[in-house]
């Protein structure tokens, strides 16, 4: 129940939507080591992260951002920028939404999709700094796997579809129209569909 | 707490006027059933029949032609269910489809969704660039034969464009399909009369008008075919089950009064007021996209994109400056999708993500709209100083 006056977010995300840090000044990345972007303005939501990395310790030494979106979009993205400075590219690598969420004291169930996007862009900004520094065989591509091949359905078409609010079967291919045709990945799609309720919104 | 809290949400809900708060306080005190024989029913009675004659008076009807509801909503469940109906016993000769618009409030598209799944035949209008539904449209629909209803509101709540209601009844009837328009926008805004629309329903909301929530009214037209949505009881004519809200009706009648006494006064307040507005934000914002019709449209409603700045952002820094208004952006309501409203004009949906609709009502001031312009500017400023939508090149293209 809220109390009047109270917001529908966490004092933390009011806190980073009031007072952002780190929002880069001007539109210049040039002075970066690895640039990244992720989402699109017609879909509402569009972030882009830019990090300074210590090449000795290949540690974050710095991490800016713009982003287009809501107020959660906006929080988690700050917050993400705090959150990761300091930290090596590997670690920086694995921070999941879920993190970036719990950093700001949970986020409402229909905005925990307006996080995803920062650790995405984040990831392209290492990936990129790997391939300015010679180091293509380490950058690591988060492939799409198409799990329904006649609607050609991917993995990340199911993640997309949970965060969107998806979580029976039924409502899975009210989203993707995955396996409408053949059937014959129904129990695969049914796996990775458990897969992503639990990564997002699993206790 | 800001210093200030001003309100500019006026088509989402309305503050009750203080003669309708007057009204409700005396009100309470009587409790009797309308349906009662003895002195306390006759008591509601007498006051819930005087409160049907002015509703009914205002919009040019007769008061056996009005049925109170719960809500707007209700009204409009209540008309379009009549057409899922299979068994022909209170509506023969009914032809189960219906045409309306694409930027219908949810509680005609979603109802109409519903009718489907039930074997109704539903077809959407387009609208053009300004929200007006395309009549040719319209007309070959009904040529194409079997349309039993058509529905289309007078006036849309997130872009007040007010449509020709008159034009589209006319056309309706003379290929033998009834008309119903949700008016809930529109009346209390502008005149609304039922005989020169030619409708046969009509649907108004006490909440919009400065009255009290949870009282709507259904104008049905007389010798117009007709089945209860909620039944079990006799009241209102057997046409609507329920014991009589009396306190809400009272309230709506009274809220009716007023705006009879205020309503042309104050709209030519409204549209100078928006037009300070409009100017202001033009002058003072880059790339201000306005929607809506210029001139045919509620006095009170600007809807107004701000490419780069996403509408949820907007308004909650406008709230953390004390300032009310609201977004069809989807964000913010719950679903991803922009408004269904904007994306029908065909505007894209960038364009719809960065929109809010100022709704201004009989509190508003000259000063209010001048603090709105005072603060805007630089909230839409800092927005897209964040934005990636400024960003001029330099950014990597995503790698997934």
């Amino acid at each position: 129940m809220l109390q009047s006056g109270e917001w529908a977010y966490t004092e933390k995300l009011k806190e980073h939507f009031e007072s952002p840090k780190n929002i880069l000044q001007g539109n210049d990345t040039s002075a970066f080591d690895g640039v990244g972007m992720e989402g699109n303005l017609q879909c509402g939501d569009q972030m882009m992260v830019a990090i300074k990395v210590d090449k000795e310790s290949e540690k974050i030494i710095d991490c800016q951002w713009k982003t287009y979106g809501c107020a959660s979009a906006i929080a988690s993205t700050s917050i993400l920028s705090e959150m990761v400075k300091g930290m090596t590219l590997d670690q920086a690598f694995n921070i999941s939404p879920k993190e970036v969420a719990k950093e700001l004291g949970g986020l409402p169930e229909n905005k925990i999709h307006c996080s995803v996007l920062g650790d995405k862009a984040l990831r392209a900004a290492i990936n990129d700094y790997f391939i300015r520094n010679g180091m293509n065989d380490r950058v690591q591509k988060v492939q799409a796997r198409t799990v329904c091949q006649c609607m050609n359905v991917t993995d990340h078409d199911i993640e997309e579809a949970v965060l969107e609010g998806a979580r029976t079967f039924y409502e899975l291919q009210e989203h993707t129209k995955i396996s409408t045709v053949c059937g014959l990945c129904k129990e695969d799609a049914e796996a990775e569909l458990q897969k992503y309720v639990h990564l997002h919104f699993g206790a | 707490m800001p210093s200030r809290q001003i309100y500019f949400d006026n088509n989402a809900t309305t503050p009750l006027h203080p003669e309708v708060k007057k009204e409700l306080v005396a009100a309470m005190e009587m409790f009797g059933n309308p349906s009662s024989m003895h002195a306390f029913g006759r008591e509601a009675r007498a006051n819930v029949e005087d409160a049907r004659h002015r509703v009914a008076a205002f919009m040019g009807a007769d008061e056996s032609e009005i049925v109170f509801t719960g809500s707007g909503s209700e009204a409009n469940n209540t008309v379009l269910s009549l057409f899922a109906c299979g068994s022909g016993q209170c509506f023969p000769g009914m032809r189960p489809k219906i045409v309306t618009s694409r930027i219908e409030h949810p509680c005609i598209l979603e109802t109409s969704q519903c009718l489907v799944h039930r074997g109704v035949d539903v077809s959407y209008l387009d609208v053009d660039g300004y929200g007006k539904v395309d009549i040719r449209q319209l007309e070959e629909q009904l040529k194409a034969g079997g349309v039993g209803l058509v529905s289309v509101m007078m006036a849309n709540n997130e872009i007040g464009t007010i449509q020709d209601i008159a034009a589209i009844s006319a056309l309706a009837h003379e290929h033998g399909a009834l008309m119903h328009t949700d008016a809930v926008q529109a009346f209390g805004k502008v005149p609304v009369d039922v005989n020169q629309l030619g409708v046969d329903f009509l649907t108004i909301s006490g909440h919009k008008i400065y009255g009290p929530k949870g009282i709507g009214a259904l104008y049905v037209r007389k010798k117009t075919p007709y089945c209860p949505f909620i039944r079990g009881g006799h009241q209102e004519r057997g046409r609507r089950a329920g014991t009589e809200n009396t306190l809400g009706i009272m309230g709506l009648a009274m809220a009716v009064d007023m705006r009879k006494a205020e309503m042309e006064s104050e709209a030519e307040r409204l549209l100078g007021l928006k037009e300070v507005l409009r100017k202001g934000i033009e002058e003072r914002i880059d790339d201000a996209l306005f929607n809506g019709h210029p001139t045919d449209s509620v006095p009170n409603t600007l809807n107004v994109s701000f490419p780069g700045a996403e509408g949820e952002s907007i308004l909650l820094y406008l709230d953390l400056a004390g300032i009310a208004v609201s977004t069809g952006s989807a964000c913010a309501s719950g679903s991803l999708d922009p408004s269904h409203v904007l994306l029908a004009t065909g505007v894209d949906a960038e364009r719809a993500h960065g929109s809010i609709r100022i709704s201004m009502g009989r509190t508003t001031t000259l000063d209010e709209v001048e603090y709105l312009l005072d603060v805007l500017p630089g909230i839409i400023e800092r927005i897209r100083n964040m934005s990636t939508a400024y960003i001029k090149g330099g950014a990597h293209a995503a790698i997934r």
